[in-house]
C-alpha cells in the first residue's frame, strides 16, 4: 500500500460542488506533480464537512487544518506554502463570521464542531465516498459480515435495534426495531426493504449529504434490514433533483456487487440481497410512506389509508419496511458498538443524535449533528455562531411545512421528539431555519401554506380544500383586508384539517399557522387591526414615500424605478412616488444615498 | 436542461430505442420510461404519452395521470436556457422572492412561462439543497449562490450573448 505524508481532503458535496470544488481538485492534480509532490501528497474527494456556507472547504491532514472559501486560484498558495514549506495559509483559515477561530488550528476545535457528535455523519468528510475500500477500512461492512458469517438469529439483531432506542429520523419518530419486528413476524415469501431518500422538505439536506458522503452505510444497513425481516430485494427512492447523490449511489451499488457484498449468497451465508434505485419526480407527498410505495409501483403518489400498515401490505402488496436515510446510517454502528452505547447518548425517550440542516439567518449555515437533548440555543448561538449583522433572533422553524416555530422563550428546551411536539413543532426530517427580526411570521405561514396547497395530492377533501381556504385567508390578511373573524376561521379549519386528513401531509399542514398564531399572535393582530407589517415584508401593508426635506433632487431613485412611478425635476423639485403605481420593490430605497426614501 | 438540438426524426428514433427496452413492462416501468422520454424531448407532448401508453400496455389516461401528478414532468416545452429559482425556506428567508421578481421583470415573463422566442424560461423550484449558498438560482446546470437582485442583470446578459 502506498503511503503519503499528507492528505488533502476536498469537499465534493452539492454545496461545495456548486461553488467549484471540482476545479480545485483539477488544480491540485496539476500543481502537485509540477512541484514533485505527487508521491507525497494525496488528494481525496470527500462528502460534506457540514460548514456549507464557508465552502468550498479543503482540509489538510495530518494537521487537520481547514481552509474556507478556497478558490482555484488559492490552490497554488496552499501547495507552495503549506504542502511544500509547512507554513499554514492563515488568510484562508478565518471563518467570515467567527474571527476568534483563527487561534483554533484544527478544525475539530472550532466552535462549529465542538458541540457536535458525529454518528450518522461519521464518514462524511472523512472518506472518499466513491472508494468502497475506504468505507471498509473504517469498519464498513463489518456489521453485515459479522451477522452473516456468525449466522446470527435475525430476531436477536432486531432486539439490538430495539434496545438501542433508535427512532425513525424521517420525522415521525416511530421505533425502528419495532417496525422491523412487525415485518419480520409476517409470513410471506416476498418482502421488501425500502429507503426513503425523497427529501422534499425545503431547506433540509441531511439525507442528501449522507448519500453523497457515505453511500455504502445505507447499502450495508439495508442488507442488514433485509436479513432481519427475510427480504432479498431493496429499493432506494431518491429525488431526481439530487444528481450527485444518485450518481454516487449507483457507483456504490456497482462496487458492492463487484465485492459480492450485494447479490447472491453474500459472505457464503446463503443470504441474497439486491438493491435498485427509483427516481422520484418532484412530489412532496411521496415522502409519505404509502404514497412513496405507490410511486415506486409507477403510479400517482396518492397515499392510501392505514391499516393495513406497510409491514403487512406495502410495496406491490407485500410486507415492506421503509426507513429514512439517516435512520439506516445509524444501523451499522449500532450493531458494531452495541445497543447500550447508543442508548447512553441522548435523552430518556430519544436516543442517539440527530442531524440538522441549519440554514436561514445564521452565521454558520451547514449540517450539524448533535446529541439529542442539546438546546436550540446551543445550536443557533454556539454551533451556528448567532445571527448575522447584529440582528435579533425571532424564531427557529423545524419540521418544514409540517412543523412550527420555536420562539426565543423556548430557546432552552432540550431537543428531542417529544419536547418539539409539546412546543407545537416537530422533529421533522431535520430542517432548521433561523429567522431574525426582519422575517414576518404571517408571511412565513403563508409561504408554507402556498407550498402545501401546491403539494397536496388532492385525494382527500379536508387537505385539498382546507389548505386552499387557509391560504386564501392568509393572503387576505397579508394584503391588509383581513378581519378578526378570519383569525377564528383559520383556527377552525386548522383543527378540522388535523382531524380529518388522510395522511400526515394534511394532518400537519396547519402546524405552521397554529404555531405562529400561538407564539406571534401580536403580529397577526397588527396585520389585521393596525394594517401594519412590522417587517415591511407584506407588500399590501407597506407604502414607500420620499421625505421632501431630505430629498436632494438627484433623480437616482426615478432612474432605478422599474415601473417609472417616481416623478420630479433634477435639482429643482423633490421627487414623489405615485403610490397607485408603485410595486413596492424597494429599489428606490436601496438606491437613495441620502436616506430620503422611507416606508411605513 | 441543456438539451442537445436533435431533429424530430432523431428524437423519434431515440424514443423508439427507449420504448423497445420497456415493451410490455406495464405500470412499474412507467416513471423511468417517462423520465427518459423527457430527457429526449425536453417535455412530454401528448403524442409521446400515447406512444408510451401503447408500449407499456396502459391507457393514455393512466399515463397522463402520472405525468400531470409529478412536477418533474412538463407538458409545456421549456426555453433553451432555464432559470430555476430556489424558493426553499432557507432561500426564501434570505430574499429569493426578490431575485425571482427581478428575473421576471428583466425577461418579461412569469415563472412557469417561456419567452416568445423560446430562448428563456423561468421555473421556481423547491430546494436544490445548496442552502449554504442561499439565495441560489440554477441557470441550466450552473449554480449561482449568495445572490443579490443587483447581480441578476449581469447573469442574464451572459446567457443572452451566448
Amino acid at each position: 500500500m502506498e503511503l503519503f505524508r499528507a492528505h488533502v481532503l476536498v469537499c465534493c458535496g452539492t454545496g461545495c460542488t456548486s461553488s467549484n470544488s471540482q476545479k480545485i481538485i483539477e488544480q491540485f492534480d496539476k500543481l502537485l506533480p509540477e512541484n514533485g509532490l505527487e508521491t507525497e501528497v494525496k488528494v481525496v474527494k470527500t462528502g460534506c464537512f457540514g460548514l456549507c456556507a464557508e465552502g468550498p472547504i479543503v482540509v489538510v491532514y495530518p494537521e487537520g487544518v481547514m481552509y474556507y472559501r478556497v478558490t482555484p486560484a488559492d490552490v497554488s498558495e496552499i501547495v507552495l506554502e503549506h504542502l511544500l514549506k509547512g507554513r499554514h495559509v492563515n488568510r484562508l483559515m478565518t471563518l467570515s463570521a467567527e474571527p476568534e477561530s483563527l487561534t483554533a488550528l484544527a478544525a475539530e476545535d472550532s466552535g462549529f464542531f465542538k458541540k457536535q457528535k458525529r454518528i450518522a455523519l461519521r464518514n462524511c468528510g472523512v472518506i472518499n465516498p466513491e472508494e468502497i475500500d475506504e468505507y471498509i477500512a473504517n469498519d464498513g461492512y463489518l456489521a453485515l459480515g459479522n451477522i452473516l458469517t456468525e449466522k446470527r438469529d435475525p430476531l436477536s439483531i432486531i432486539e439490538v435495534v430495539k434496545k438501542s432506542g433508535l427512532r425513525g429520523r424521517g420525522g415521525g419518530g416511530f421505533p425502528t426495531g419495532l417496525k422491523w419486528e412487525f415485518a419480520a413476524k409476517v409470513e410471506n415469501d416476498t418482502k421488501y426493504v425500502c429507503c426513503n431518500a425523497d427529501e422534499g422538505d425545503p431547506g433540509a439536506f441531511m439525507d442528501r449529504s449522507i448519500l453523497e458522503g457515505d453511500p455504502h452505510s445505507i447499502i450495508e444497513a439495508m442488507a442488514i434490514a433485509g436479513y432481519c425481516i427475510g427480504s432479498s430485494q431493496g429499493y432506494i427512492y431518491v429525488r431526481a433533483e439530487y444528481p450527485i447523490a444518485v450518481q454516487r449511489l449507483k457507483h456504490a451499488i456497482k462496487q458492492a456487487k463487484e465485492y459480492k457484498l450485494l447479490g447472491d449468497d453474500i459472505f457464503g451465508s446463503g443470504f441474497s440481497f439486491d438493491l435498485d434505485i427509483r427516481l422520484g419526480a418532484g412530489a412532496f407527498v411521496c415522502g409519505e410512506e404509502t404514497a412513496l410505495m405507490r410511486s415506486i409501483e409507477g403510479k400517482r403518489g396518492n397515499p392510501t389509508p392505514r391499516p393495513p400498515f406497510p409491514a403487512v401490505r406495502g410495496l406491490f402488496g407485500k410486507p415492506t419496511i421503509l426507513n429514512n436515510v439517516e435512520t439506516y446510517a445509524n444501523i451499522p454502528i449500532i450493531i458494531n458498538q452495541g445497543a447500550e452505547w447508543f442508548a447512553s447518548i441522548g435523552t430518556e425517550k430519544s436516543k442517539g443524535t440527530k442531524v440538522f440542516a441549519l440554514g436561514g439567518k445564521v452565521n454558520n449555515v451547514g449540517l450539524v449533528e448533535i446529541p439529542m437533548g442539546t438546546t436550540v440555543r446551543e445550536i443557533v448561538f454556539d454551533i451556528g455562531g448567532g445571527i448575522p449583522n447584529g440582528k435579533a433572533y425571532k424564531a427557529v422553524q423545524t419540521g418544514g411545512p409540517s412543523g412550527g416555530c420555536i420562539p426565543s422563550s423556548l430557546l432552552d428546551i432540550p431537543i428531542d421528539y417529544d419536547n418539539l411536539v409539546a412546543a407545537g413543532s416537530m422533529m421533522g426530517s431535520g430542517g432548521m431555519i433561523v429567522m431574525d427580526e426582519d422575517t414576518c411570521m404571517v408571511d412565513i405561514a403563508k409561504f408554507f401554506l402556498e407550498f402545501t396547497v401546491d403539494e397536496s395530492c388532492g385525494k382527500c377533501t379536508p387537505c385539498r380544500i382546507g389548505t386552499t381556504r387557509m391560504f386564501e385567508l392568509l393572503t387576505k390578511i397579508t394584503d391588509g383586508t383581513g378581519t378578526m373573524e378570519d383569525l377564528t376561521s383559520l383556527e377552525t379549519i386548522a383543527v378540522s384539517l388535523k382531524n380529518a386528513s388522510l395522511c400526515a401531509l394534511g394532518q400537519t399542514a396547519a402546524n405552521p399557522i397554529l404555531s405562529t398564531m400561538k407564539h406571534f399572535r401580536d403580529e397577526y393582530i397588527e396585520h389585521v387591526v393596525d394594517k401594519k407589517c412590522r417587517c415591511h415584508v407584506c407588500k399590501g401593508l407597506t407604502e414607500y414615500y420620499i421625505d421632501p426635506e431630505m430629498c436632494k433632487k438627484c433623480s437616482m431613485c426615478a432612474k432605478k424605478c422599474p415601473v417609472n412611478c417616481i416623478s420630479g425635476v433634477i435639482g429643482k423639485e423633490p421627487y414623489v412616488i405615485d403610490a397607485s403605481k408603485c410595486i413596492k420593490c424597494g429599489a428606490c430605497m436601496e438606491t437613495c444615498k441620502f436616506k430620503a426614501v422611507l416606508r411605513k | 436542461m441543456g438539451i442537445d438540438k436533435l431533429t424530430p426524426e432523431e428524437m423519434a428514433e431515440k424514443l423508439d430505442e427507449v420504448l423497445a427496452q420497456n415493451k410490455g413492462q406495464g405500470q412499474k416501468a412507467l416513471m423511468s420510461t417517462l423520465q427518459e422520454a423527457q430527457e429526449i424531448y425536453g417535455f412530454l407532448p401528448l403524442t409521446v404519452q400515447k406512444k408510451v401508453a401503447m408500449t407499456l400496455e396502459l391507457s393514455v389516461a393512466e399515463v397522463y395521470g402520472v405525468v400531470s401528478f409529478y412536477s418533474f414532468f412538463s407538458l409545456k416545452p421549456k426555453g433553451d436556457t432555464v432559470f430555476s429559482i430556489c424558493l426553499g425556506t432557507a432561500c426564501y428567508v434570505k430574499g429569493s422572492r426578490k431575485i425571482l421578481d427581478k428575473i421576471e421583470e428583466i425577461l418579461g415573463i412569469k415563472s412557469g412561462d417561456v419567452t416568445p422566442d423560446k430562448k428563456f424560461s423561468i421555473s421556481a423550484c423547491r430546494c436544490i439543497g445548496a442552502c449554504g449558498l442561499a439565495p441560489v438560482i440554477m441557470v441550466n446546470d450552473d449554480v449561482y449562490g449568495r445572490l443579490t437582485p443587483d447581480e441578476i442583470p449581469g447573469i442574464i446578459a451572459k446567457y443572452k450573448e451566448a
